[in-house]
């Protein structure tokens, strides 16, 4: 996931398109010069562009998907570490948990800049977008267990009454054998 | 699978070294616990008349006690308790080297040597029947070097070896009604008279030859009036005896085997005489006493049969036994007692006229009246006789006067607590005076230094001792304030001798100490007793101006229908701020659980006639006692014919004793044991200042069970009655015991169970929702503990996770007894090594921490012992999640880590209870135990978890951040160095 973005995002730092078809001269600001004319242009390179972009889409939908499916390896390692852990309370335990449950969320509040790179108008990118959040959520849903397994829920009827103060009695009686 | 095999490893690494070790280091040692030895009350102290060596006093107690003080500053040499079946009859010094003394009614003569206590022999006399036990040791009874000791006891007179202990020879006195009075050996004469009465109104002379045990001679003449009491030997051939109207002396003389008497009436001696006189034995030669209601009389004895009375008075008189100075000469003493001072006589037995010495000294009246006396003599420099006296006052404690002062004192009053309470100490505020914590600057800057040395391991042996004696009398621990932690205290004990002690938990230093009028003898109350100590008022929040004060209950004499008496005595000062002698007599004190306006406890006293009064008698506190009226109850534990009994309130008292606080009560049921088979032994319930935390306790696997925590339970014992004697007398089928845990509002019997083969003595102690009792068993021919936990089935229910979060449970509202409770019971059995003499429990301020038992052993210690050991769910292979809960695996017997004594290396001799109170701290529980002597410490059962300990490395910290503090200005200046070559490149 980490190297694909760094790769596209190197890529696309900057960009001159060439291939400049739009038919309204009134949207420049600059008039054309006299003697061009933007359709003949456009009929040129029209079918080279769009193979072009065509391209670019698909290879722009592969990484979405790529990128939205990384999270389950996470998952993986994730719940083998948690294995390793065992379920009793102690640092290591604490720290697997943590991160168990750190990730996803820092994941999940990241969802719009992890596919940036891929916005495109003929990328639908709701498909990846879903599958990442789903995988996450799995990913915090496995946390909140582990967590749970180690008992640090509040979740038992004993987490809510460890501190309950006897009830009060009634009636008092006293005496003993007499002095 | 590697890595995890570890970590269990590691964690159960990390719970065995929570299991709280509670051993201190040597240099812990008297940091927080304390140490005072006693004797009890002196019954007979004989003075170690050696001429060289050490100037030492023998005294034997009315606790057993056998010990040898300084005479210089009144410190125990040595000291043997000799436990409460062994009573002392008598102690003497024969052959100037060993302590002989006679214990167990007669039976037991035992010998130690003087200089160090150790025993030398020991021989049991046995006798034909019970009988008064006389004890004669004479330096002049001779046979071949060796001493002998003359013993009457049981029926039969003995002479023993002094040397080894052999009995010489022995002479039975079988004669059916014969009551032998006294044994008298005239000096310088192989004889020994043995004279008693029979039937009443015969007089009964035996000459018997010391040497051998030869019978020489019997006489007997018969007296028509008859006898009373005792008689008191005047002449080595004459003795003094009362008839039996009280109001003839009679003089009885029976030399050369001729019995004659003279009779004198005591309204011929004394004109206005009044009532029936008394005699008090004395040992010197001609003289006597005698005593009518509080006057005291004093008779010279001239020739064989003319009586002259000496001295009259009104003051209190102690004689004290005869002291030979010189050939043919005795002295004694006499003291009487007027007001603030005492006066001290000594006189030579044959000259009445002139005194010896006279003084007069100075007393404290908390002390009371002088009891005892005994003197000794001394060569002063000018080669005249110089006398010192040993006196025991009224309130058991011992003191030496000599030329007008006292010497020493010692409270040994102490050596008898009856009841133990604990009260606050004033809080600091500015008016109230702090002790002096330094003396000057230097000494504080010296100190400081010498701590700091320690603590950086520069110090030398000599300063590490004087560090180590800094700590010990750290003033801050003995101040006469609260502090924080709530660790100074005051301890308010009640002795025998109905003298209230206020000791200070710091370092046992008594703060004050108060005579109770209440308990005084007087004419209304001839034998004040006194029974139990009661917090009376306990000020905090608003009534903050008001001194603590405690309520003392006793009674006069020692029947069930005696009168009560109550006093009421100020914590802080000391002060009896009022004593009432109650018209009712006191069976049962039940304090209530509400307090009026000012934090007045309410109490109320139950009497023999079960009519139930009131305190205190004040409008407000009956308005409150009303509104409470239907629900309270009490229950008699009658355990002589072996009935409980419940009752309950029904009105105001009719009658002749209708009276505003005087309320009549109801019978609501009862509780019959089978009188064949059983006999109750023991009954506890839990104390009532105790505080639990909690009422649900989460197990393995989160699972919640709920504890059934009621103050209205009762724990009972009951043995077969084959089984209520001692140990090894029974055979384990005809012996069992039953526990009960009984409601004592309704009556119900919650849990049973029966333990066939076990008997008696029961120890119990019930706290929170368990109890653990202790007793033997004869079939394994060990000591057993047995702890039961009552649970809440009814509870158990409440499982809904959300009903709970949202708080709609009805777990906490209050309940009512006469629901129906459904209870199970939980328990297990283990054996004990030790005999037990009593068992308490830790208590905390909020009862978070986890609890010990505090055992008293028979070694006189005190073992804390984990709850933990003692848990019902305990098995042989607990699983993991129960050995993570802390659930030790189940062994049959209870171990005893050697380390866990809290009284470490001291003994608390003749050890009778364990009281344990909380500290503020959380962790912290305060421990006092007494006996004969007192211990006192602090017990931390989870360890001081809130606060750091003692040996927390406060040098490491210190240097740690001087150190961080030193690196971060070290860097800080570097770096602004750096930051300038920057800008000027």
């Amino acid at each position: 996931m980490e190297k694909g973005k760094g790769v596209m995002g190197a890529g696309r730092r900057w960009a001159v398109d060439f291939s400049d078809n739009s038919t309204a001269p009134s949207s420049r600001d600059i008039p054309d010069p006299p003697g061009f004319t933007r359709a003949s242009v456009d009929q040129d390179d029209s079918a080279v562009s769009r193979q072009k972009k065509d391209a670019e889409a698909n290879w722009k939908a592969q990484k979405a998907w790529e990128v939205a499916q990384a999270p389950f390896k996470n998952l993986l390692m994730m719940g083998f570490m948690m294995w390793m852990a065992g379920s009793t309370v102690h640092l290591f335990s604490i720290g697997i948990t943590f991160s168990a449950l750190w990730q996803p969320i820092s994941a999940l509040q990241g969802v719009g800049k992890v596919f940036e790179p891929y916005k495109d108008n003929k990328v639908d990118l709701l498909g990846p977008k879903l599958l990442f959040i789903a995988l996450n959520l799995g990913g915090l849903a496995l946390g909140v267990w582990k967590l749970n397994t180690l008992g640090l829920l509040p979740t038992h009827a004993s987490d809510w009454v460890s501190s309950l103060s006897p009830a009060q009695e009634v009636e008092y009686s006293g005496g003993g054998i007499p002095l | 699978m590697a890595i995890r095999s570890f970590l269990i490893l590691f964690i159960l690494f990390f719970f065995s070294s929570l299991n709280p070790i509670l051993s201190l280091y040597e240099d812990q040692v008297g940091l927080v616990d304390w140490h005072q030895q006693y004797l009890g009350k002196v019954k007979q102290a004989v003075f170690h008349t050696h001429k060289t060596g050490r100037k030492r006093v023998v005294v034997s107690t009315e606790e057993n006690v056998v010990a040898s003080l300084d005479l210089r500053q009144g410190e125990i040499f040595w000291r043997h308790v000799l436990g409460s079946n062994d009573v002392i009859d008598g102690i003497d010094i024969a052959l100037g080297k060993y302590v002989i003394t006679l214990s167990s009614g007669g039976s037991i003569l035992r010998a130690w040597n003087l200089p160090d206590g150790q025993m030398v022999w020991e021989s049991s006399l046995r006798g034909p029947k019970h009988s008064k036990s006389l004890f004669l040791v004479r330096t002049n009874l001779k046979i071949e070097k060796d001493n002998i000791v003359i013993i009457f006891s049981n029926g039969r007179l003995n002479a023993v070896s002094c040397m080894d202990g052999e009995v010489l020879w022995e002479k039975d006195f079988e004669g059916e009604s014969l009551k032998v009075q006294q044994v008298i050996q005239p000096p310088g004469s192989n004889l020994i008279y043995v004279v008693g009465f029979a039937s009443s109104s015969l007089f009964e002379m035996y000459q018997i030859n010391a040497l051998n045990g030869e019978l020489l001679k019997h006489e007997s003449a018969a007296f028509s009036g008859g006898f009373l009491g005792e008689v008191s030997p005047v002449f080595s051939e004459t003795v003094v005896a009362l008839d039996s109207t009280g109001l003839i002396l009679l003089t009885i003389s029976f030399q050369n085997g001729k019995i004659s008497f003279h009779q004198m009436p005591i309204s011929n001696l004394v004109k206005d005489s009044f009532g029936p006189a008394k005699i008090i034995p004395s040992s010197v030669t001609g003289i006597f006493a005698i005593k009518m209601n509080a006057v005291t009389i004093v008779i010279r004895v001239k020739d064989e049969s003319k009586l002259e009375v000496v001295e009259k008075t009104n003051h209190e008189t102690s004689i004290s036994d005869a002291l030979s100075i010189s050939e043919g000469q005795q002295a004694f003493a006499l003291v009487q007692h007027a007001s603030h001072e005492i006066h001290l006589r000594v006189k030579l037995a044959h000259n009445w006229d002139d005194n010896l010495l006279k003084e007069s000294v100075k007393m404290d009246q908390h002390r009371g009246l002088v009891h005892k006396v005994y003197i000794n003599n001394y060569i002063r420099t000018d080669k005249s006789y110089g006398f010192r006296a040993l006196i025991v006052m009224e309130d058991h404690s011992l003191l030496l006067l000599q030329q007008g002062e006292i010497v020493w004192s010692r409270e040994d009053g102490l050596a008898s607590i009856i009841d133990v309470t604990t009260s606050e100490l004033p809080v600091e505020r500015d008016g109230v005076s702090v002790a002096k914590v330094e003396h000057n600057l230097f000494e504080w800057l010296k100190g400081h230094m010498l701590k700091l040395k320690g603590t950086l391991m520069l110090a030398s042996p000599q300063d590490i001792a004087a560090i180590q004696s800094m700590r010990l009398k750290n003033s801050e621990k003995s101040k006469m304030t609260r502090d924080h932690n709530g660790f100074r205290k005051l301890l308010i004990v009640l002795t025998r001798a109905g003298k209230l002690f206020a000791l200070h938990t710091g370092d046992g230093h008594i703060v004050w100490s108060h005579l109770l009028q209440s308990l005084q003898k007087s004419k209304v109350c001839q034998h004040p007793i006194g029974l139990n100590l009661y917090k009376w008022q306990v000020p905090h929040h608003h009534a903050m101006d008001e001194n603590p004060s405690v309520l003392v209950i006793g009674k006069c004499g020692p029947s069930s229908d005696a009168p009560g008496a109550l006093s009421f005595v100020d914590t802080y000062t000391g002060k009896e701020l009022s004593s009432l002698s109650l018209v009712h007599s006191v069976a049962q004190v039940i304090p209530l659980p509400y307090t009026d306006s000012t934090e007045q406890c309410l109490h109320l006293l139950i009497d023999a006639d079960k009519h139930a009064h009131l305190y205190p008698k004040t409008p407000e506190a009956i308005s409150i006692f009303e509104r409470e009226f239907s629900n309270i109850y009490w229950y008699s534990v009658e355990d002589d014919n072996g009935i409980i009994k419940g009752h309950a309130l029904r009105g105001k008292c009719t009658g002749e004793v209708a009276d505003e606080v005087c309320f009549e009560t109801r019978e609501l049921w009862s509780i019959v044991f089978p009188s064949e088979s059983e006999k109750i032994i023991a009954a506890v319930t839990r104390k009532l200042n105790e505080v639990v935390h909690t009422q649900a306790k989460v197990i393995a696997d989160q699972e919640v069970m709920y504890k059934y925590i009621s103050r209205n339970l009762l724990f009972v014992a009951t043995v077969a009655l084959k089984g209520s004697v001692e140990i090894g007398s029974v055979t384990p089928e005809e012996s069992w015991l039953v526990a009960y845990l009984i409601d004592t509002v309704t009556g119900r019997i919650l849990h049973q169970v029966t333990h066939h083969g076990s008997q008696g003595p029961v120890h119990a102690v019930f706290s929170e929702n368990w109890v653990v009792y202790h007793y033997f068993n004869l079939k394994a021919h060990r000591y057993e503990m047995s702890v039961i936990e009552i649970y809440d089935q009814s509870r158990a229910d409440n499982k809904d996770v959300w009903k709970l979060v949202l708080g709609k449970h009805n777990l906490t509202s209050p309940i009512s007894l006469y629901s129906r409770p459904d209870v199970i019971t939980k328990s297990q059995s283990y054996f004990f090594t030790h005999s037990v003499k009593a068992i308490a429990v830790t208590s905390t301020t909020k009862g978070i921490t986890s609890k010990q038992l505090l055992i008293g052993t028979i070694g006189d210690q005190v073992l804390a012992l984990d709850k933990r050991f003692l848990d019902p769910r305990r098995t042989v292979n607990p699983t993991q999640a129960e050995k993570e809960e802390g659930i030790i695996p189940l062994i049959d017997s209870l171990p005893i880590i050697p380390q866990s004594y809290v009284t470490h290396a001291l003994r608390v001799e003749g050890l009778r209870g364990i009281i344990t109170v909380p500290a503020k701290l959380e962790s912290t529980t305060l421990v006092f135990a007494h006996g004969v002597d007192l211990f006192f410490t602090q017990l931390a059962p989870s360890r001081t978890y809130d606060s750091l300990t003692d040996d927390f490395n406060y040098a490491l910290l210190l240097i740690t951040i001087v150190a961080l503090l030193a690196a971060i200005f070290v860097t800080w200046t570097l770096s602004e160095r750096k930051e300038l070559q920057e800008n000027w490149r």
